[in-house]
Parts: structure tokens; C-alpha cells; sequence
């Protein structure tokens, strides 16, 4: 018997991971990679509060956030593939204007 | 089962930890790989088999093989590596860590005012199923317009331009 508070804590924990990488990495890879591991915590968040009523609604919740990420990722990674072509070194501060520099 | 939980939960907070400290993007998605796989072990011992094969096959599977086939067209290079540790110094760390400390905090107090249960039953991917084709239709339906603005959206922005 697994408490909910321990699973609850563990996607707690990896939320926090996911941030801490967010907010400190630059690499825009990396950048994508933090927001996939927030949205995994948040789908163990969904399966613990299903689990705890014992209700197939956090499962498919987590077929949403799936198909969230799996959209998302797409959308992004097509983003940093075209950036690549104007910064070589996917800095994310580098591209902070909405218009070309001549 | 308690232990094959905590031994997973041990081992994706320990590879997400590594995951989000690498220097090298490829083995930072490796070592994410194997958090998720982690996950999947987990869903499974908190009784929702369904969810762990979902998360194995299609995020391990398709989502994470994706990244990593565009983090390989990206061709980084040793001096792209040398220049990802340049940005890893300490100073970098401490402000988001300390915002980071602050939320878990808050949301620390919020789960430890409710008393503890544990898992009741294990739901069976059937009762998914059903619930998922019958009440549940309008989600499907709106998964099905995200996966295909993403696709439009993927397909406009990946044209050459002319």
C-alpha cells in the first residue's frame, strides 16, 4: 500500500527538477527537455489523484498530457531546428527581437 | 510493491537530477529515457498498468526517440560542448534554486495537511477504455484537433522557404 503523499511528493520533487532546469539551463535542447519533465510530474500528479479514488479519470488524463507533449515537443523542436539556421549556438537570450537585425 | 516503488522513485529522481546537469544534450535525453522508464515502473505499482505501458511506448518510445533524432541533426560539436560547461558555472544555480525552494515549501504544506490513504483498487485498461470511448468522447475529439494543429503547424514551419 503506497501512501498518495509519497507519489504526490515525487512528482513534486521532479516538477521542481524540471523548473530548476528551466530556469538555470540556456541551451534551448535543454530548455525543451525541462518542460517535458514538468509535464511528465504533472501526469504522475494526475495518475496519483486517480489512483487515490480509485478512478480511471487520471488515466486518461494522462493520454491528454501525452498527446500535449507530443504536439508540443513537435511545434518546438521544428522551432530550434529552424533557429539553428540564424544562431549557431541556440542561446536562448540570443533571440529576444521579433524583427532580423541588418 | 512498496519496495519496487521507492527503488523507482529513487532512480528517476537520481537520472532527472543527472538528466538536467549534463553538459552533452544526447546523454542528458538518455539518462531522461531511463527516468521515464522509471515513471512507467511506478504507474504501474500505484495499479494503472494502462498508463505505464502508455508512458513506456509512447513517450520512452516515440516522444523521446524524436528529440533525439533532432538533437542529432543539430550536429553539436566539441566546442558546443565546451561552451554548454561555460554556461554551467555555480552562480548560475542559485537563484532558481532559491525560487525553486520557495514553491516546494508552499506546496509541501498544502499535501502534508490531509491525512494519508493509500491506493485502493487497480483499474483495469478496459474500464480505461470504456470510460475513455463513452463520457469521455469530447476529450478524444480534442486530442485529435491538438495532434493535428501540431501536425499543420509542424509542416508549415518545416517548409523550405521560397
Amino acid at each position: 500500500m503506497i501512501a498518495w503523499q509519497m507519489s504526490a511528493g515525487l512528482a513534486l520533487a521532479l516538477f521542481m527538477l524540471g523548473l530548476l532546469g528551466l530556469l538555470a539551463r540556456r541551451s534551448l535542447v535543454f530548455v525543451m527537455m525541462s518542460i517535458e519533465i514538468m509535464l511528465n510530474a504533472a501526469g504522475l500528479l494526475f495518475i496519483t489523484a486517480g489512483m487515490r479514488w480509485g478512478n480511471p479519470d487520471g488515466q486518461i488524463m494522462l493520454i491528454l498530457v501525452l498527446n500535449l507533449a507530443g504536439a508540443e515537443l513537435a511545434l518546438g523542436l521544428i522551432l530550434i531546428l529552424r533557429l539553428r539556421n540564424r544562431i549557431t549556438n541556440l542561446d536562448g537570450d540570443s533571440v529576444n527581437l521579433l524583427r532580423d537585425v541588418p | 510493491m512498496i519496495i519496487v516503488f521507492y527503488a523507482a522513485a529513487g532512480l528517476t529522481l537520481l537520472t532527472t537530477a543527472a538528466a538536467i546537469t549534463r553538459a552533452n544534450p544526447v546523454h542528458a535525453l538518455l539518462f531522461f529515457v531511463l527516468s521515464l522508464i522509471g515513471m512507467g515502473v511506478i504507474f504501474f505499482t500505484m495499479g494503472a498498468p494502462f498508463a505505464a505501458a502508455l508512458e513506456i511506448i509512447v513517450y520512452a518510445g516515440a516522444i523521446m526517440v524524436l528529440f533525439l533524432f533532432v538533437v542529432m541533426m543539430l550536429s553539436l560539436d566539441i566546442a558546443a560542448k565546451r561552451r554548454e560547461t561555460g554556461w554551467m558555472i555555480h552562480s548560475v544555480w542559485i537563484v532558481p534554486l532559491v525560487l525553486v525552494a520557495g514553491l516546494g515549501i508552499e506546496l509541501v504544506r498544502v499535501f502534508l495537511g490531509s491525512s494519508a490513504t493509500g491506493v485502493e483498487r487497480i483499474v483495469s485498461p478496459q474500464e480505461v477504455g470504456l470510460r475513455l470511448f463513452t463520457t469521455d468522447l469530447s476529450a478524444v475529439e480534442l486530442a485529435s484537433i491538438l495532434l493535428l494543429t501540431g501536425l499543420i503547424g509542424a509542416f508549415h514551419l518545416g517548409r523550405k522557404d521560397r
